[in-house]
């Protein structure tokens, strides 16, 4: 694989991760992480329509008229949504019932949506699909992250296997019951966009205004 | 920027020599986006339709031998369910009817047909459903020629949702064997633990209805001491869980009742099956 590709694919995972830098596809992440099971579903439904996505709309970029390119953009990520939505309840029905609306949700999904509109439009199909698994890994990468802790510590498993013998099953374990609500996922990212950029200071933004410094005789 | 790829491709289609922002182009590019999409959605949708009703059916089965405690994970669940017997009822008589194909019945989708349901008086809806179907399949659990047991559908309203499961019951129409949620959209963890099996089992071996012929079953909060008085009319709620407990102990009184199975178990009791 040349350079170029492998920076397309690996730079979404930690240096310009769609989640952690561009803060984009908060709400699934918040919504399907409850268990490492769904959160691994979705992480594969995502990926695979971001590249797929990308792959055929730079296919066609060179004719998409400038009025309508969003919402062809959109016909073609809604259409390739329904596919893994058809698909994943054809082949791993439990997982999508509990995915449930999860998965039509992707057509919302800003990281979808935003690397076809600033990469696919301007690329090649290779490297568009290239970016497209990339971005989907990055977007997965923080999934699983964020389902390892909630699922591990709201329910002592991991992929449903029992690690931590919860009080309810006789064990020792009193399960955190808010890692099991939405907002346990804001607190693992928050925190987790903190560690990154305390280890990579060049993603910290510039404060967007300043508080001015008022001393005892100005007037503001 | 026009590329090569695209001179190319213009001498053999007229229309992608237009320019991009033309009105015809606009709209020649939408239609053909349109229907390759449909296309492609329309060939997958159908060719995956019969894998899905498939599953579905599965998955109603496998709840249904679930709940009967015929089941374990890697069973040939259509072997298993080869010994229950589908039969339809009328609520209101509580009689068998083989008005309709019992097999092909759908009692979901016939709570929303208006010449199968019936509304549900406001004061007696326990469950908070507002209609029922008039008709409800019972499953009959068989050992040869004996009914060992009844599997009856119900649901109702917990707090973000409608819960749908099975009671099983046993054949004197009064002791559950268990009771099992197969769709339901509660908070996992909280009220989602209507799925623990720990909390499942304890619904074995409970009863119904009170000396006095009415609805006993409850679901209380904390929980039932061993041997205290009425305890095989209880279950304990469960905790951080009050809504849907609830929500689980009125659904059963509601099916449980005058309204729902009531006048078969009656005559389940008084006759056998």
């Amino acid at each position: 694989m040349s350079n170029e590709s492998k920076k397309i694919i690996l730079d979404p995972l930690i240096d310009n991760n769609p989640i952690g830098l561009q803060v984009l596809g908060i709400c699934s992440a918040l919504a399907v992480t409850t268990n490492l099971g769904t959160a691994l579903v979705m992480s594969l439904a995502l990926t695979s329509v971001c590249a797929c996505s990308n792959l055929s709309i730079s296919m066609i970029r060179n004719h998409v008229p400038g009025a309508i390119r969003i919402i062809v953009q959109m016909t073609i990520i809604a259409s390739l949504v329904i596919v893994v939505d058809q698909v994943l309840k054809a082949y791993v029905y439990d997982l999508s019932k509990q995915l449930s609306v999860f998965v039509g949700l992707i057509i919302t999904n800003c990281i979808v949506m935003g690397r076809a509109e600033a990469f696919a439009m301007k690329n090649p199909p290779g490297v568009s699909f290239l970016d497209g698994i990339g971005n989907g890994l990055g977007y997965s990468v923080v999934l699983i992250f964020v389902g390892v802790f909630r699922e591990l510590f709201g329910s002592g498993k991991l992929f449903g296997i029992e690690i931590l013998t919860t009080v309810n099953e006789g064990g020792w374990y009193v399960p955190n019951g808010l890692m099991l609500l939405p907002p346990s996922a804001f607190f693992i990212i928050g925190l987790m966009i903190w560690g990154i950029r305390a280890m990579r200071p060049a993603q910290v933004e510039a404060p967007d205004f300043k508080i001015k410094e008022v001393n005892g005789t100005e007037t503001i | 920027m026009p590329n090569e790829n695209q001179e190319k491709k213009a001498s053999s289609l007229n229309f992608l020599a237009l320019s991009n922002d033309s009105t015809a182009k606009t709209f020649i590019m939408a239609t053909l986006v349109c229907l390759v999409c449909a296309v492609f959605v329309s060939v997958s949708a159908v060719a995956l339709k019969p894998l899905q009703i498939l599953n579905k059916e599965l998955d109603k089965k496998k709840n249904i031998l679930q709940v009967a405690g015929l089941y374990q994970d890697g069973d040939d669940i259509e072997a298993a369910f080869s010994k229950i017997e589908i039969k339809l009822i009328d609520l209101e008589t509580g009689e068998y009817t083989t008005e309709l194909d019992a097999a092909t019945y759908d009692e979901i989708k016939a709570a929303k047909d208006p010449t199968l349901n019936v509304q549900i008086p406001k004061e007696k809806d326990l469950g908070s459903i507002r209609m029922r179907p008039k008709l409800m399949p019972v499953y009959q659990v068989k050992d040869g020629d004996k009914v060992t047991q009844l599997i009856l559908p119900i649901n109702g309203y917990g707090l973000w949702s409608t819960l749908y499961g099975f009671l099983a019951v046993e054949n004197d129409g009064q002791t559950i064997v268990g009771l099992s949620y197969y769709q339901h959209a509660e908070t996992p963890g909280l009220g989602g633990e209507v799925d623990n099996p720990k909390w499942k089992s304890l619904w074995s071996g409970k009863k119904i209805y009170g000396p006095d012929g009415n609805v006993a079953i409850d679901v209380v909060k904390g929980s039932v001491a061993p041997g205290a008085k009425g305890g095989e009319f209880q279950v304990d709620g469960l905790a951080g869980a009050t809504l849907t407990s609830r929500g689980v102990g009125n659904m059963l009184k509601y099916w449980m009742g005058a309204e729902g199975y009531q006048q078969y178990l009656n005559k389940i009791q008084a006759n056998g099956v």
